[in-house]
């Protein structure tokens, strides 16, 4: 292990990752710093890039992007009450109210020392937890790999999400487009209408790419937000009496990176989710409720921890059991498959020395968060100032040309356009996309398990349960469905005899 | 200053310069090459075309581009090879499948659609177990599927893949049905292995190559190669024939060629830089690292040892039930 980790050093402590670290942290930092242009968008738009990477810096420039994005977020919330990425939104008018109260250095200095304590907190439980995990995991077979996709599948539209009808819908949609083409056990091509490009089915990057990034240059263009430039001056500042925070609030730093962390490890659920429970759970603990929404410091720290940590808890089953956490480590997922990890228990016996330096990775990435957090609070009213009419364009051809670049083929430039128009349509109407991106990555899996599970068995279902993991798997999964169910049906009920339907289901 | 009719008479300039450097009169090759890989960036495959493309760039003085057509277990970008236009500047990377598909039906390509500049690898494939397995040999293996047919379970990759023949093959070669380790389609040569270590099935096909980090983990055991001598860097590994008697192996293989209709004087050049580059140190020192198999063929006997291969795996595969 220890030749593994002094191999894993030498792999990350050289210019050419160092150099992509950096670069892609003022990447990060700046689509995050500007709304509506979110974490997982910067990694859509990165991944072609990253093709032309060896597997090491692909992946360093995949991690310190999202973890600068998702810090990055928290700095238009406070300057303009805009979340620059989801993650951020749970707290925006917390920092926004600190900002109002003339304390903009004492928000932003929050979001960016307790990002980093987060995130390195993440960090360390992915180090310690996904090697023994793995360990644990080479005793799964294709019935257990079955259990464990469905039950991240129900997790994700049935604890995750907001509009769990909605979120199973387009779950479903997902899975169907992961029908197409010919990457299925039989080998035998399904709807593909006899077109060779249809073969190899809709490639996840394109699809990533228009849904995330062409539907949200479509909405900038029927939406023009006029982003006023923040009127503040020089933000100085930035770290005094953060020690003094951090003696203050040492329970809730420690229960929003605990949290942070295990939501990120639930399959579905991600950063931005984490941040919303974290701030509530902010507030139901704390001895003065009352300041909250005010400009009060303690929900800061907490949630801002719980964004950030999420991330290395996202990275858990991505790496051990190749399902990914959030849409982010879907599009990791495909990168780590494209430079041959692939992701699974057995990729800590093959190539230790790789997963140690993702581990590395992320304990730098967070560390660089340090000094360039800092200076793009300095520069971020000139960030903030950049004009849509201008970004937008540059993205959308960012985004043709990465889609090209993904098989060398116009065919994928079509699917990007087509899903970003699909994908505009679903927002507009509060469809939630992340449940498409986990429909397409998991639907293959479910299925290759599913035959191969039947295919040992010799057709029988028992096959499915007479394994000890497999039947507690089983077990777990359809609890969620029930009690999901359950409590969906009760709540109707109790909203009925108040006489009122609420529409915020 | 620049003005438009400078830029036009600009273009007009490079417009003509570019057709008198047209192929016809000057020497090929004279722009960079195309080589068109059947399978994804960052595979074996993949790797293997790599390094032989950049040491190609350096006898042939012009860069190669390596382009990873994916899709239809390797149909689509066996296709864009032998489709492309006949110019010597659109060439790829072949490998076994190019004798299996038509069989199976995913394409209607063959090898005798290709121009083969020569072969640089060839691949066993082995049968190995779980380490903890009670059988010493693959004799003992043999007897135990022959005792109860149909319970042990095999996998290695999808259907029709190397290891999926190669076990067949092997089964029919001792005297029992194709069929008798039943087949368990996994989508990849890396699950399937997963699947045997978890107790999913009990012996996959995969190289040794393949199997060697799971190995020297101590969680499976290589019981015998599926080749005519024992492989070097893997002496302590019995052939399938030493084991058991039966006489049977089986490999996958990758070769470099392009489409039929190119000059001359461009398959004579590919063909040269690529023997150099599959004699180079470089080369040597990367496929022993891999744990890949070395072996060369020369574009004549490549091709004539496809048409062999193709005949061999027609008949596995009716067997097998899985040709159309």
């Amino acid at each position: 292990m220890l030749d593994a980790y002094l191999l894993a050093f030498e792999m990350v402590f050289n210019p050419y990752v160092l150099g992509v670290m950096l670069l892609s942290g003022v990447y990060g930092l700046v689509i995050g710093c500007i709304p509506g242009l979110s974490a997982t968008m910067a990694i859509a738009l990165l991944v072609p890039l990253t093709f032309f990477m060896p597997p090491i810096p692909a992946i360093a420039a995949i991690v310190t992007t999202s973890a600068m994005a998702i810090f990055s977020g928290d700095i238009p919330g406070c300057l303009l009450r805009i979340p620059g990425t989801p993650a951020s939104a749970a707290y925006v008018d917390e920092a926004h109210q600190m900002n109002v109260k003339g304390h903009p250095e004492r928000a932003l200095g929050i979001g960016l020392v307790f990002s980093v304590i987060g995130g390195l907190f993440g960090a360390l439980v992915l180090m310690l937890a996904a090697p023994a995990l793995a360990d644990f995991a080479l005793h799964f077979s294709s019935v257990e790999f079955f259990w464990l996709v469905l039950l991240g599948l129900g997790g994700a539209v049935f604890i995750g999400a907001r509009r769990p009808v909605k979120a199973v819908l387009m779950l479903l949609v997902g899975l169907s487009i992961a029908l197409v083409g010919m990457q299925n056990p039989a080998g035998l091509p399904r709807f593909t209408f006899g077109s060779v490009d249809l073969l190899s089915g809709f490639s996840l990057i394109p699809v990533m790419v228009g849904m995330f990034a062409v539907s949200e240059v479509l909405r900038s263009i029927i939406r023009p937000e006029a982003v006023r430039a923040p009127n503040v001056g020089g933000i100085d500042g930035i770290f005094r009496g953060m020690w003094g925070l951090a003696k203050k609030y040492p329970w809730p730093l420690a229960r929003g990176s605990v949290l942070g962390t295990i939501i990120g490890a639930l399959p579905g659920a991600g950063a931005d989710i984490a941040a919303w429970m974290s701030y509530a759970m902010s507030k139901r603990f704390s001895k003065e409720p009352e300041k909250f929404g005010t400009g009060h410091p303690e929900g800061l720290v907490e949630a801002g921890a719980s964004n950030n940590s999420a991330l290395g808890g996202t990275w858990i089953p991505a790496l051990v059991f190749g399902i990914p956490g959030d849409s982010i480590t879907a599009i990791a997922i495909g990168v780590l498959y494209m430079k041959n990890l692939n992701p699974g228990p057995t990729i800590f016996i093959h190539a230790p020395q790789n997963v140690y330096a993702i581990f590395l990775i992320f304990l730098l990435a967070n560390l660089l968060m340090i000094p360039l957090g800092w200076a793009i609070i300095k520069t971020a009213r000139h960030v903030l100032k950049v004009p849509r009419r201008v970004l937008m364009p540059i993205i959308l051809l960012f985004a043709m040309v990465g889609a090209y670049a993904i098989n060398n083929n116009l065919f994928d430039v079509l699917i990007m356009l087509a899903f970003g128009l699909f994908g505009f349509f679903l927002e507009e109407n509060e469809f939630p996309v992340a449940p498409i991106i986990l429909g397409i990555v998991l639907g293959p899996m479910l299925e290759n398990n599913f035959v191969a599970s039947m295919i040992k068995a010799d057709g029988s279902f028992i096959g499915f349960i007479d394994r000890p993991i497999a039947a507690v798997l089983a077990a777990l999964t359809i609890a969620i469905v029930l009690w999901s169910v359950v409590s969906a049906f009760r709540r109707k009920g109790e909203e009925a005899a108040e006489g009122h339907v609420s529409e915020q289901l | 200053m620049l003005t438009r009719r400078n830029l036009l008479s600009a273009f007009a300039a490079v417009a003509l310069a570019s057709t008198a450097a047209s192929p016809a009169f000057a020497e090929y090759p004279d722009r960079p090459i195309q080589m068109v890989v059947p399978w994804g960036a960052g595979g074996g495959s993949d790797a293997v075309a790599r390094i032989i493309a950049s040491l190609m760039e350096k006898e042939l003085g012009q860069p190669i581009a390596v382009i990873n057509k994916t899709g239809g277990s390797g149909a689509v970008g066996h296709q864009a090879i032998a489709g492309a236009k006949p110019d010597g500047y659109t060439i790829g990377m072949i490998t076994m499948e190019v004798t299996t598909m038509h069989w199976v039906g995913f394409s209607q390509l063959k090898s005798t659609d290709f121009v083969p500049f020569g072969q640089v690898n060839f691949d066993p494939a082995a049968v190995t177990v779980r380490a903890d397995a009670p059988y010493k040999t693959v004799g003992e293996f043999i007897e135990a599927v022959k005792a109860e047919p149909g319970k042990y379970k095999s996998s290695g990759g999808g259907a029709g893949a190397v290891s999926h023949i190669g076990i067949a093959g092997l089964m029919k070669a001792a005297g029992l049905a194709p069929d008798s380790a039943p087949w368990v389609t996994m989508d990849s040569a890396a699950t399937a292995q997963q699947e045997l270590v978890a107790g999913g099935v009990e012996v996959v096909g995969s190289s040794l190559g393949e199997t060697r980090a799971l190995t020297e983990a101590g969680k499976v055991r290589p019981l015998a190669v599926m080749a005519d001598e024992r492989l070097p860097g893997f002496d302590d590994v019995q052939t399938v024939k030493e084991a058991s008697g039966v006489d049977w192996s089986y490999a996958t293989w990758r070769g470099f060629a392009g489409p039929v209709g190119m000059p001359d004087e461009a398959i004579a050049k590919l063909s040269a830089a690529l023997e150099k580059a599959y004699n180079s140190q470089e080369f040597a020192d990367f496929m022993k690292n891999r744990g890949f198999g070395m072996k060369w063929r020369n574009g004549a006997d490549f091709a004539a040892f496809m048409v062999e291969a193709d005949i061999v795996n027609g008949a596995i595969l009716k067997d097998l039930g899985l040709a159309k």
